[in-house]
């Protein structure tokens, strides 16, 4: 070994200097203008009066925040529940090759292209009771089902709203799992004289845990923070039934102009998140296998 | 353990027309049982195709398998009760070597004292007993190769073990292990173990019957021996050996034998026609000038790879490469050098097949 001492390289720094100030004016600004009304009561553009953390505390305190975490929790569960065991069994039953694989690649992935608020107004018309294709028909069954009017009826409309917009994504991520599975693995499986259930269980599925780990967040997240589409479809209504955390905070923020709570809110809302997928994340690499890095490339 | 009889013929196409539509042309071909066979040939010659045919991952378009005489063309892997070594090393991620190893058992419900009993037995010879509660995708991959055998030797009655190119993704100081450990296997379960490999050292160290494979046709079967020294098809000689058997355009008549511009004395009655002189590079010999069935030829480039050097001479514009010995003196580029190439070890060919 030589005694010479590796000279320090300061240059690096101006290399990373563009990605800080690009994430300092996307991200990191906007969210300590965020924090600086958080801590302040803004009384009008001149006057304001800092107040420390008692939004913080007035937020912690709402009744009606709780009855929307506790919705918004259920709901995200909900979600996750149906979207992804229903991904994978479509992924499943999709056609490997051929034209019908691109064909039902195309029709699966349809649902994706819509705008949010498209989504919303199509369910809006759609479940109407009077004129709605589900809506009538449900009724004319002697279902008497109405989503403007009772709460069960507004909560599933919105649960299968995002069911039939999402969980394609589920299933072409399962599929692009399946895919990347090489064909010696069945061949393997059919000489071990193992059943289809054997397959999933031992093969696909563990090969599919990095897409499923994906899928997973990335349906959390989603619905963890929806608005548009409720609030399109039921306006939050009937009563509160369907109003989110997202939607409760416009309601604070631009409708009350609340600022400085909901900028609180906005900081708890963020930190929820980002709590949730952290132990979603770590408790997925656990359960999988304990060869966290190796499950990615293989 | 069973005999397996090929009568087939495969292709892809659904209408083969010529030759070249089929993967495997027409065959006829038994392996013994409890014997070790290598398909050995280039990519894309067919022997991945016959080995899939007899694990029945394939099914053959014309011709039926036989095992023991039953015929088990249509029957499933499971049903022939085949084992089989893939390239890639096929594990099942989430369970230790001991679960992989138990799988194709408990998939056929066998009684839980049996597997543990053959599980210890299979792990003890792989020398794997020591790993047996470890995670099995955190190792490496000969370990894991081995694995895959090994979940194919925990039956007792299985019918073939069939091993397509699996050290391709093996270090090369493990493989001269996994290979001495498959001929200990082999000697101790007297299985009949296929090998398909394109390395022509795996083939003729493992196996006690090669057959060679090009363009959908088994050229020669027969001993490593038989492929070395006596090639039935100039493939085979061109093949077999590094570098493989020289060849020369000759041409018979009135018991002489024109080669290279030369007029030598037939070694023996030879049809007349276009034929061509085969010799071995190691049986090719520095001759003194002028004597029988020797050639002048020009050397062209001398290796000296250790072990022996690799004389490379020219004549007539064709190219003889001779193996000499490592203490021959070094011969200078552009020397003549006088090439023995009749002699008890020289063969004809007509049309690429060895006249007898």
């Amino acid at each position: 070994m030589s005694a010479t001492i590796k000279p320090v390289n300061q240059k690096a720094w101006f290399l990373i200097l563009p990605v800080l100030l690009c994430v300092a004016f996307s991200a990191i600004l906007p969210l300590m203008t965020v924090v600086n009304y958080s801590v302040q009561d803004i009384i009008s553009p001149e006057r304001r009066v800092f107040v420390g953390t008692e939004w913080f505390a007035a937020v912690l305190r709402d009744e009606e925040l709780h009855g929307a975490l506790v919705r918004q929790l259920v709901y995200s569960l909900a979600v996750l529940l149906v979207e992804i065991p229903l991904g994978i069994v479509l992924a499943l039953a999709m056609p490997a090759k051929g034209w019908k694989s691109s064909a039902v690649l195309v029709t699966v992935a349809l649902s994706l292209l819509i705008p949010w608020n498209v989504v919303g107004t199509i369910w809006q018309i759609y479940g109407r009771p009077d004129i709605g294709l589900l809506g009538a028909a449900l009724n004319a069954i002697g279902v008497d089902y109405n989503y403007t009017a009772y709460a069960t009826d507004a909560w599933v409309t919105v649960l299968v709203m995002d069911v039939w917009h999402w969980t394609p994504l589920v299933a072409l991520l399962c599929f692009a799992g399946l895919r990347s599975i090489p064909d010696a693995y069945y061949q393997a499986a059919r000489i071990d004289g193992a059943s289809k259930f054997a397959v999933f269980r031992y093969i696909q599925l563990p090969k599919m845990r990095g897409v499923l780990m994906i899928a997973v967040l990335l349906r959390f997240m989603d619905s963890f923070m929806i608005y548009t589409e409720p609030f399109v479809l039921t306006g939050g209504g009937p009563g509160n039934a369907t109003t989110f955390l997202s939607q409760y905070l416009t309601q604070k923020a631009v409708g009350q102009f609340d600022l400085g709570p909901a900028a609180a809110f906005s900081l708890i809302y963020f930190f929820i998140i980002l709590l949730l997928c952290f132990v979603l994340y770590n408790w997925m690499q656990r359960v999988g296998t304990a060869d966290a890095k190796e499950g990615g490339h293989d | 353990m069973a005999r397996i009889e090929l009568k087939l013929a495969h292709s892809y196409k659904a209408n083969p027309q010529q030759d070249s539509d089929y993967a495997l042309l027409p065959l006829d071909m038994t392996f013994d049982d409890g014997g070790a066979y290598a398909l050995l040939g280039p990519s894309g010659c067919g022997k991945s195709t016959m080995l899939n045919i007899m694990s029945g991952l394939l099914a053959p378009s014309h011709g039926s398998v036989l095992f023991d005489g039953r015929d088990v063309t249509r029957a499933s892997p499971q049903e022939r009760n085949i084992a089989q070594v893939f390239q890639f090393p096929v594990i099942y991620d989430t369970m230790t070597v001991a679960q992989n190893l138990a799988f194709p058992l408990r998939n056929r419900k066998v009684p839980e004292a049996h597997i543990r009993e053959r599980v210890g037995r299979i792990a003890e010879m792989l020398e794997m007993s020591g790993q047996l509660d470890q995670r099995a995708a955190n190792l490496s991959a000969d370990a894991k190769q081995k694995i895959s055998l090994g979940r194919g030797l925990v039956r007792e009655d299985v019918a073939a073990v069939l091993f397509d190119e699996p050290l391709t993704v093996i270090d090369p100081h493990l493989k001269w292990q996994l290979r001495r450990k498959l001929k200990q296997i082999h000697h101790e379960l007297k299985l009949t173990l296929i090998y398909v490999t394109h390395d022509q050292v795996e083939a003729l160290t493992f196996a006690d019957q090669v057959v060679v494979m090009t363009r959908g046709r088994a050229v020669q079967v027969g001993t490593p021996d038989a492929l070395f020294e006596r090639p039935s098809h100039a493939f085979v000689g061109h093949f077999i050996g590094s570098p493989g058997m020289n060849f020369l355009p000759a041409q018979a008549a009135d018991g002489k034998l024109a080669v290279a511009g030369m007029r030598l004395a037939a070694p023996r009655a030879l049809p007349a026609g276009e034929l061509r002189l085969g010799i071995r590079p190691e049986y090719v010999q520095l001759a003194a000038p002028e004597q029988a069935g020797a050639l002048p030829c020009a050397v062209a480039r001398v290796q000296d790879l250790g072990t022996h050097q690799m004389l490379t001479a020219g004549i007539d514009g064709l190219q003889i490469k001779v193996r000499c010995a490592s203490d021959q003196a070094l011969l200078a580029v552009g020397s003549t050098v006088w090439l023995q190439v009749l002699g008890e070890h020289t063969c004809f060919y007509q049309n690429e097949e060895l006249l007898p």
